[in-house]
This record gives structure tokens, sequence and C-alpha cells, in this order.
């Protein structure tokens, strides 16, 4: 489809035409996970139903369990019928379930890389599957050096001329700048880094690519979008679930490391990011990369941070443990669950405007969003009275749940005085709507099948998240148990003090 | 939530909704649309309002229905405000029409449309054979007919293509959307060849398999045969001539389809005839005027005709007799079945 061959039937302005990938085939490693089960089958078959996976497209499971192809066939049903978005038709399952195989065998077990290797070959010879593999690794990091080691070793990570191979990794990128290194080292010693996906799944969010458009399709916004009108932003993920059984994937990582390095970060980068020269992928990240590398933590450390622990109590009508009771953590673990952190964007654009970045577990509610407070109005025309209830501009793009836009704004109170108070509009993506809009993993397995990396973070940009991070998490190493605070609150009090000190507040999302 | 309004006014109908959005705290969604629907009054509405309701989770809209009653009857408008669950996430409005009115709907709907928010028509069932000059077509930017519903199926169809205007658009050219995409990606794997002729076989009255080849037509620049078959319903197989062998795409079942291609092995696809729900989701997700679908229209000029033989399963290329490429086959019109 490159070089000389222009096809006919190619014409750019039919934007009806789907995307359908390439014929390729998917490797999941890590099948009976809970991510594999309910978030990447179900967004496969979404594709599928949405005709967007190519004809003869295979999906190859290799695990430990003792299996047959049939009861991976029925682990993938299940979760399907369970989990997928769109309703379940029996003839898009049947296509797709005639290209399910499943490889059983350890990480370390040569002879199941080979069995794997073989059918691979056999797909290809049978459905078609072009030669073109993905590898898609959910498993543990630790597992990575076995794993792309025996994929090398087995043969199958090697692309001919006109094939690819493209492996997909998950969070967490390393624990700091020398481990994510290292990690990147392992990855690359085997898949260029342009094979490399990460995923970053808030990147494959409709409201998140929305800030593109928000911000560059528009003229409203960008000309406010700097220090002269912008106070500060404040990017906040919030869950109201703990940590039980998640210990030993969470503990010693701690919130920062979970969710700060990778998503938030993200984030800031889209929010802060200059308009790039094109859509192109690598216009993209030099934006992202160049925003990054401006980014540092703001100091004194001990005033701009905050780190907090869940202890037990009441969260909406049900009792439930601390983090030093949850199953499987240290009695006297120091994981953070909360972490709040103040960093500044050094360049002209933004000097002198906090970003504050914050995420916990176990706080009031599950939401994500990216606030840009705006500064007051230099002079107010009216009565000092009469603007007491008057809070900030304030425009939020709330990336989950009910996503969409908000825009807080004073107004007049009907009545005979003049008195101003902040009132909301609301775009929403509709309530209803959303059911529709498709998941973050399907346009991620999309995207990686079609070999867009738009919305994949770059090795680079992975080391400079942690060259931001590295110093407020060595700083944190040297002060002990993290501060309690109680199970569905907005965290501890050091993170209200961190905005105190300057005269803001969190928002109350 | 149903709210009956017999007898009434446009204005009072815009009343109506402001109150109902103040009383009951129905939120004001950010409606990307004003959808108006442009039907008999028959049992066939609902499954069109209904197909709305559903399209409106992906763009929320305002819908309204313009239902044609009775013309012998004395001028009258009844209207219907649905919110809330009995309206997906938009709100409908029905205006069922009476007498001298039926005709006039313009004048009803123009008070009730969005500010600013671009208008779609749709005619569900027979519609006009110039969209662009009828009243309800003429305020919207975006008129979606049905060629597959009309009586006269083509003819319909070469009646439209003849009138079109940018804007127009029409179910059969979106139930092919998933045709054309196979095929797209079909030709973009090796050998990368020259495309020397193509046969696209069908329903002798399915509006998409003219479509489809007048899309071949016009695109690949050749001859493009259009087989008429008795067999299954609207398309069915399309085959593209190339010197290492064919490419065929084949649904004999309206379900499933078989892709073949040389050096590669036969691969099966969903291909299952799609719903309108799923093609006016389609439709409303573009607003600006579909290029391709007019090379299409220009296309169905250049096709060539032949008839079927019954059961052209198997074999790749099927025998076609030459005809004349102007002759259109407007066979005899029979009830019209939705085709893709």
């Amino acid at each position: 489809m490159t070089r000389a061959w222009n096809n006919p039937l190619r014409d750019p302005r039919d934007k009806r035409l789907p995307r359908i990938a390439g014929p390729s085939s998917l490797v999941i490693f890590g099948v009976t996970g809970d991510l594999a089960r309910k978030k990447l089958m179900p967004a496969i078959y979404d594709l599928a139903h949405r005709g967007l996976l190519p004809a003869g497209f295979s999906l190859v499971g290799f695990a430990r369990r003792d299996w047959e192809h049939q009861d991976f066939g029925e682990l993938v049903h299940d979760s399907v019928k369970e989990h997928a978005r769109t309703p379940f038709k029996e003839s898009v399952w049947n296509r797709l379930a005639e290209g399910i195989r499943f490889v059983q065998g350890t990480f370390d077990d040569d002879d199941a890389f080979d069995r794997l290797a073989q059918t691979v070959k056999d797909l290809d010879a049978e459905r078609g599957t072009g030669g073109n593999t993905a590898f898609y690794l959910s498993i543990p990091p630790s597992a990575f050096p076995v794993v792309t080691k025996q994929l090398a070793r087995s043969g199958l990570a090697d692309a001919s001329e006109d094939t690819w191979r493209r492996v997909v990794i998950e969070k967490p990128f390393g624990r700091d700048l020398k481990s994510a290194k290292e990690l990147n080292e392992i990855v690359n010693d085997v898949f260029p880094e342009e094979s490399v996906f990460r995923i970053d799944h808030y990147l494959g969010k409709e409201t998140v690519q929305n800030l593109l458009a928000l911000r560059f399709a528009n003229q409203l916004f960008e000309p406010i979008w700097n220090a002269n009108y912008v106070d500060h932003v404040q990017i906040t993920m919030a869950e109201d679930i703990g940590l039980g059984g998640r210990a030993g994937y969470y503990d010693g990582i701690g919130a920062a490391r979970d969710v700060i390095q990778n998503h938030l970060l993200q984030l800031l980068a889209l929010t802060a990011m200059e308009e790039p020269v094109s859509f192109a992928p690598r216009a993209l990240r030099a934006e992202k990369v160049k925003v990054l590398s401006a980014t540092k933590p703001l100091g004194p450390l001990d005033e701009t941070t905050a780190r907090g622990q869940y202890a037990g109590g009441w969260q909406g009508g049900m009792k439930v443990p601390g983090l030093l009771q949850e199953g499987g953590f240290a009695k006297d673990s120091t994981t953070e669950t909360y972490a709040a952190v103040t960093l500044e964007v050094q360049n002209r654009r933004w000097a002198g405007v906090p970003f504050y970045l914050r995420t916990g577990k176990r706080l009031g509610r599950r939401v994500t969003e990216i606030a840009v407070v705006f500064k007051r109005a230099p002079h107010l025309p009216f009565d000092s009275t009469s603007t007491e209830e008057l809070g900030q501009n304030a425009l939020v793009i709330r990336v989950q749940p009910d996503e969409g836009i908000t825009l807080r704004f004073g107004s007049k109170v009907p009545g005979t005085t003049m008195e101003v108070r902040d009132v909301t509009m609301d775009f929403g993506y509709g309530h209803a709507f959303t059911e529709s809009s498709p998941e973050a993993y399907e346009r991620l397995i999309l995207d990686v099948l079609l070999g867009e990396p738009s919305l994949f973070p770059v090795n680079e940009e992975v080391e400079l998240s942690w060259e931001i991070l590295d110093p407020i998490l060595d700083h944190w190493a040297k002060k002990g148990a993290p501060e309690a605070y109680p199970p569905g609150s907005w965290g501890p009090p050091s993170a209200d003090e961190m905005l105190e000190r300057t005269g803001r507040n969190w928002r109350r999302p | 939530m149903i709210i009956d309004l017999p007898s009434t006014t446009t204005s009072q109908l815009n009343k109506k909704l402001v109150e109902i959005r103040e009383q009951g705290g129905q939120v004001a969604l950010g409606r990307v649309l004003t959808l108006v629907i442009v039907a008999d009054d028959d049992d066939r509405l609902e499954e069109a309002i209904e197909a709305a309701n559903e399209a409106s989770r992906e763009h929320p809209s305002r819908v309204i229905v313009v239902a044609k009653g009775a013309r012998t009857a004395a001028p009258r408008i009844d209207g219907q405000i649905r919110v809330g669950g009995d309206a997906g996430a938009s709100e409908v409005i029905v205006l069922r029409l009476y007498g001298p009115l039926a005709s006039q709907g313009q004048s009803a709907v123009v008070p009730l449309l969005l500010p600013d928010a671009p208008i779609v028509t749709w005619w569900p069932g027979t519609g006009p054979k110039a969209p662009a000059k009828d009243p309800l077509g003429e305020l919207a930017q975006r008129r979606i007919t049905d060629s597959a519903a009309e009586k006269a199926p083509i003819r319909a169809l070469t009646t439209r293509a003849k009138s079109y205007v940018e804007g127009d658009t029409d179910l059969a050219w979106t139930r092919l959307t998933r045709w054309r995409a196979q095929l797209v990606s079909a030709l973009d794997l090796p050998p990368y060849e020259k495309v020397t002729g193509a046969t696209v076989t069908g329903e002798a009255d399915s509006p998409s398999t003219e479509l489809l080849a007048g899309w071949l037509a016009e695109y690949l620049k050749v001859p493009v045969k259009r087989v008429k078959s008795s067999g299954a319903a609207g398309i069915i197989s399309v085959t593209l001539d190339r010197r290492s062998g064919p490419v065929e795409l084949h649904r004999p079942d309206g379900r499933v389809g078989t892709l073949t291609q040389p050096g590669q092995p036969t691969r099966r696809i969903a291909l299952q005839r799609r719903d309108n729900k799923d093609c006016l989701i389609e439709e409303l997700r573009r607003l600006d005027p579909d290029e391709v679908y007019e090379a299409s229209l220009n296309g169905l000029g250049k096709i060539s005709t032949g008839t079927a033989k019954p059961a052209p399963a198997k074999k790749a290329a099927p025998a076609a007799k030459k005809a004349a490429p102007a002759a259109k086959k407007a066979p005899a019109s029979k009830t019209a079945k939705s085709a893709s």
C-alpha cells in the first residue's frame, strides 16, 4: 500500500470509510488477568462489531492454564457478553471465534514459545493474517525480560520487510528514571522504539482528544490560555475504591508512580503544550516533549507536596479497612494512596502559573478532570457586597465520568439588588451518549493495529516524566509514614494547607 | 414523558417546551442538530422515531416529526412532545398535520428549529423526487432519502441522481459503507495490480447494488457489469478482475461475506445488513457534502447491465449479457424492501 501503488478506490474525501486495520493477529500475554477480561477482549469484540477489524483477524491467548482453544474461546465469549459495549451478535462473534487460539505455557518454557510461533504461522496460512503480529504484554514488568527474550529466540519478533511486529506495554513504565531506562532498554533490545506502543488509556478517551479540539479548533479559548489570564490549573484523578487485592502491584509503588507519572503528566502536557504544527504523530510528540522538559517541581517540597494514606472508617454506608489493614500490605507500609504535587512549566506562556496535580484512592468519588482556573477580574465596578459570592472563572474538562466541559462564571441573581454569583454552563457529551462513544481501549488497540502512534507516549516522554517526579519521590522517601486521611474525604489536611498557603483552594470535583 | 397537545399551534408547543424545561428540570443537553422526519402518519412512523431516538445517543438532537395525516380533513395540528425516557437523548416533537396544512409542513417546523444548529431532513419512506426543491428539504443542510423504501427503488434513485444537489444523500448509499470498506482494504494488499473489470451482482431492484456498481465504475474507470439476480436480497457479490485473478466478495445469505483473493486464504467477514438506526447514526456523523456519493451517482450511467443466472454461487465472474449502458431498468414495482 506504500510506494507506487495507489489504491484507486481510496479517496481522501471519503470520510465514511472506517479505518480498517490491515491483516493481522494479536497475541495477548496474561489473558486471564482482569484487564484482559474486562477491557481488552470486550474492546476487540466491539471493534469487530463496528467492522473495524480486518478479515481473518486472529486472537491468540498465552497463559499458564491448561486449556484448549475452546476453553479460551469461552473465556473470551463470557467476558465479551458481560463487558462489551455493543450488543452481542452471534454472526460477529462466530467470525471472531474462528480466529481464537490458545497456547498453554509459562514464560520460561521454550517449547511453549515454539508452539506459539507455530500457531502464529499457521494462522497466517489458514486465515491470512499477513504475517503481521502485535504482542500485548498484559503482564508485570518483571516478566518483560524473559518474554521479550523468548519472542526473539523463537523468531516471533522478527519482521520481514513487508510485515510488522508491534509490542504493546502497560504501565508501570518503571519505578524511577533508572528502572524506566532499564526497562526501555530491555524492550528496545528486541523491538525498535517505533514498534513499541505504551498504553496510557487516558489518551484514548474522547474527552482527552477533545482537549486538542477545544484548544486548537476554537478562537475562543487559546487567547486566554496563558499566564496573563490563568491563575492556576488543577488536574485531579480520584477514585473511591480502595486497594484490596492489589497489594502485590501497589505496595511500594504508591499513587504518584501509579498515576501522576503517566496519566496526570500526560494530561498536563496536553493542557500546557504549544500548538503542534500538525497532528502528525511526530509533531504532537515534539510538543509534548517540549512542555514536559520545561516542567519542574516547585519547591520547597515540604510545602508544595502532600501525601496521604487512607485510614479505616465509614465510606458511603460501608465500613472499609484502612490501607494498613488491607490484606497483603505491610503493617508499617509507607506507600502513599494520596499524592498531590505542585509543578511549574518554565516557559513564557506559563511562568508563575502553578499546576496542581492530585490523585488518590478512597476519595469522595470517582472523577477525573482538568480545571483551568482564571484570575479574578482586575477591577469590579460593583459594591463589594454584591460580588461576595463571586468566585474565579473556571473551565473544567471532565474526563470521566459524565464526560464534558463546564464553564463557571458570574451571573446576576434575579432580584432588585445587584448580586453576582457563580453559575455554570455545561457541555455534556450527553449522559446517554457516552454509551455510544468508543471505549479508550478500542481506539488504542485499533491504533496499534493501524500503526498509528499519536496517542502513545514515547520513551522520551516516559523518561522526562520520571525526571519531574524523581526529586519528589526521593524527598518523600526520607519522610517516613504518610499522613492518614479518612475514607470518602478529599485527602489529608496537608493537601489543603498546600494550596491555602498561596490563598487557593482545591476545587471539589 | 409524553405530552399531547391536540389542535395546537407552534407557539403553544414552544411555550410547553420551555415550561417542561423549567418545571421538570429537564436539562437542556448540548443538542447538536435538528432532525426533521417527514413521513406519512402510518404504522411505519414509530419505527422511524425509534431509529432517531437510538441515533440521538450519539447525536443529541431535537427531532421534529412531520406526520402527514388525511388531506381531506379540516386544517389542524395535533402536537405531541416526548422527553426523557420516551425520547432517548433527544426531545421529540410530533406534528400531525391535517388538511391543507399537510403540504405546508415547513410553516410548522420553522418556529421549532434549534437556533444555529444544523438541520437534517429525513424521509424514511416515500420522499420527493428532488429533495433540495422540497420546502422541508430546502431548509436543511442535509437531506436523507431512502430509495430502497420507494415503490420503484431504481427509478427513484436515478431521478434523484439527476437532481443531485450538495447535501443530498441516500440510505441506500449508507448501507454500502461496509462493502466499500472491505473492497478498499482488499486492494490495499499485494499484488498491487490494476483492476481490469468488475462485476456487481444483486437483487434487481436494489439501489445499493446500483450505487456500488456506480462507485466502482467511477473510481476504477473500467467497465462494470451489473448482474441482476432473483435470488437473495440486496447485494450478493462483487468481483474485481485483476491479472493474477479476481478479488471476490460474496454474500449469499445477507449476513456473512466471503472474501477470496489470489495468494490469500479465503476469509469470512461479518457483513450483516445494517438497520436504519446504524445508517442514520452514520449519516448524522457528517454534515458536509458527500463528494464520493456524487461521483457514484455519476457512475450510474456507466454501468452495463446483464441478467443473472439464478445462483452465481461458487464461480467468479458470472456470465453476463451486455446491454446498452444507458438502459435504466426500473423493474416492475413490487413491494420495496430495503436492501443493503
